[in-house]
């Protein structure tokens, strides 16, 4: 059994997901590949290739797979992965937009977000917002499967020692072309990778309030993140949404202010290991869950918080 | 131009489902069903897309049990022209959908195809992308933003750092993310008309389509409970106990 992974990078970097992927990739067993797919791929190729555990890092350099549209990736990946048992990509935007196209290239159906894996055919991944987790068994000759990065922790990122191959398939498929893209600036830890995650909802009432988590965020070193309600009424970028539809958090601690606690929130951070929900609402939702509880106005509970941590 | 819009029925978004004793599936009996929020996402785009000039006509296409036309009858009161219901009792996979959405594709040849970018039930998110690796077609995926120019449709997409906007050649796949648009209601009189918009059914024997599947459902559980936590009286008391009993700070 060799599986290929698909490495998840921004042409300079290699994201942290694909340390869970790979990770997710040696509970499965045998060999490890890494595809770094990109445009000016060398710094990536050489970080990928130091992953404990990876046997060979494949490289597809070129500018068509810069911006990874899924036109130009996809069949490359569909290529490569016909000589493979398993191919992985962690579910990031990326990999959630790429993998799919693979496998029906491939004539296989693919296994979403699996959160665990019980053998090489055998995976658990939830469904229903995270209401039921489902174990699938898969009879495709080729496994094709997205990985949820905080059912798997991280494999050192050092101690490897891959061989690099060049490989020269694929190009530009000439169906799509990349325009531009605005990306949101922050000096805050990633969401998906922070070890502590503070959470504002509508309670916060405007876009301005979120600085009293900022600065409460600060002072932990920990991420930032939103409901949708918040990002629905402006206060915050949709890239903060944390839920079914936003992105799925694990955090050690997660700190959920002035937000409900509906079921789609729910299904993006209750896998965190301490739960706290300040919310002035005695029977929100979100209590159900929480290890700690505090009824409070968020407005004198956060800046107290804040000077006591 | 012509546009082709899925819909799919699910157990509605408020509903808390409970898994079956003997851990079969969900128990979906008797629990509201409603049309996927992604797929009314999708509808409400075509039906914007008309209103601007942009679309001729908008075929809905839903794959499922005989009851998917109360879906497909909403979506002809929001705006869609007819309607077409692949009937198929089985629950299929993403791939065997992506498979008779393709069939669907060929015979009504639409300029661009709209799907919501995942579904509240199975969670996948494939068969957008799946249906646009079988087609050949470009893919929009998580669309905050569509504008079609000429033979082109320039496609804003939610990404995990922020936005990013791609340009898609015509005929193109496009999936909708929550903040594309906000669904419109079905007025009591579009309701009424909705009844005489035109709906065809076809099973996938007469598309030529095997929904035959490599990935079966050995069992469904209940998550993990998390064990009750208590409720404090004071940040005082919250910081302490983060602090000695949770050591998370």
């Amino acid at each position: 059994m060799t599986i290929l992974v698909i490495a998840e990078n921004t042409n300079s970097a290699l994201a942290p997901a694909t340390l869970n992927t790979v990770a997710a990739a040696q509970k499965i067993g045998g060999d490890i590949h890494v595809l770094v797919a990109g445009q000016g791929v060398g710094a990536v190729a050489e970080a990928a290739a130091k992953i404990a555990g990876v046997a060979k890092v494949l490289v597809a350099d070129n500018a068509a797979f810069a911006h990874q549209l899924p036109e130009n990736v996809a069949p490359l990946v569909a290529e490569l992965g016909k000589s493979y048992s398993h191919v992985l990509a962690a579910a990031t935007s990326n990999g959630k937009n790429i993998l799919p196209r693979v496998a029906a290239q491939l004539d296989v159906d693919q296994i979403s977000e699996i959160v665990s894996v019980e053998s090489p055919d055998t995976f658990k991944r939830p469904i229903y917002a995270g209401n039921a987790i489902a174990t699938v068994q898969s009879s495709a000759a080729v496994k094709v499967i997205t990985v949820r990065a905080t059912g798997f922790d991280a494999v050192a990122a050092e101690g490897g020692s891959a061989a690099i191959e060049n490989v020269s398939a694929g190009g530009d498929a000439g169906k799509s072309s990349f325009v531009g893209e605005e990306l949101a600036k922050s000096d805050r830890p990633e969401l998906t990778a922070a070890k502590i995650v503070v959470s504002g909802g509508r309670g916060m009432q405007n876009g301005d309030n979120f600085k009293h988590l900022y600065t409460l965020a600060d002072k932990l070193g920990a991420a930032v993140g939103a409901s949708r309600a918040a990002v629905d009424a402006g206060f915050v970028p949709n890239d903060m949404q944390v839920g079914q539809t936003g992105k799925i958090v694990a955090p050690q601690l997660y700190i959920a202010v002035g937000i409900s606690g509906a079921i789609q929130h729910l299904a993006g951070m209750k896998d965190s290991k301490v739960i706290v929900a300040i919310n002035k609402d005695e029977e929100a939702p979100i209590f159900q869950v929480a290890d700690y509880g505090l009824v409070a106005d968020l407005f004198e509970a956060v800046p107290e918080l804040e000077k006591l941590v | 131009m012509k546009v082709l819009v899925a819909v799919k029925r699910v157990v509605d978004y408020n509903v808390k489902v409970r898994v079956k004793p003997d851990n079969s599936g969900v128990d979906l009996a008797n629990v509201k069903m409603s049309m996927n929020p992604f797929c009314e996402i999708a509808v409400e785009e075509a039906v914007r897309l008309k209103e601007k000039g942009v679309a001729s006509e908008i075929v809905v296409v839903s794959i499922g049990p005989t009851q998917a036309q109360e879906q497909l009858r909403t979506a002809l009161a929001l705006g869609a022209d007819r309607a077409v219901l692949v009937e198929s009792a089985d629950e299929l996979n993403s791939l065997a959908v992506a498979k008779l959405l393709k069939a669907v594709v060929d015979k009504e040849q639409p300029q661009l195809v709209i799907l919501g970018k995942q579904a509240i039930d199975s969670d996948n998110n494939q068969t957008g992308q799946m249906l646009a690796a079988l087609t050949g077609y470009a893919q929009g995926t998580f669309a905050s933003k569509v504008e079609v120019n000429g033979d082109k449709a320039n496609v804003t997409r939610e990404i995990d750092g922020g936005l990013q906007t791609v340009a898609l050649n015509l005929p193109a796949i496009v999936t909708t993310d929550l903040r594309l648009n906000e669904p419109r209601y079905a007025s009591l009189p579009n309701i009424m008309k909705a009844k005489k918009k035109p709906l065809e059914t076809l099973t996938p024997d007469a598309l030529g389509v095997s929904t035959a599947s490599t990935v079966k459902t050995i069992k469904v559980e209940a998550p993990a409970a998390r064990g009750a936590g208590i409720k404090v009286k004071s940040v005082a008391e919250l910081v302490e106990k983060l602090k000695t009993e949770a050591k998370v700070l």
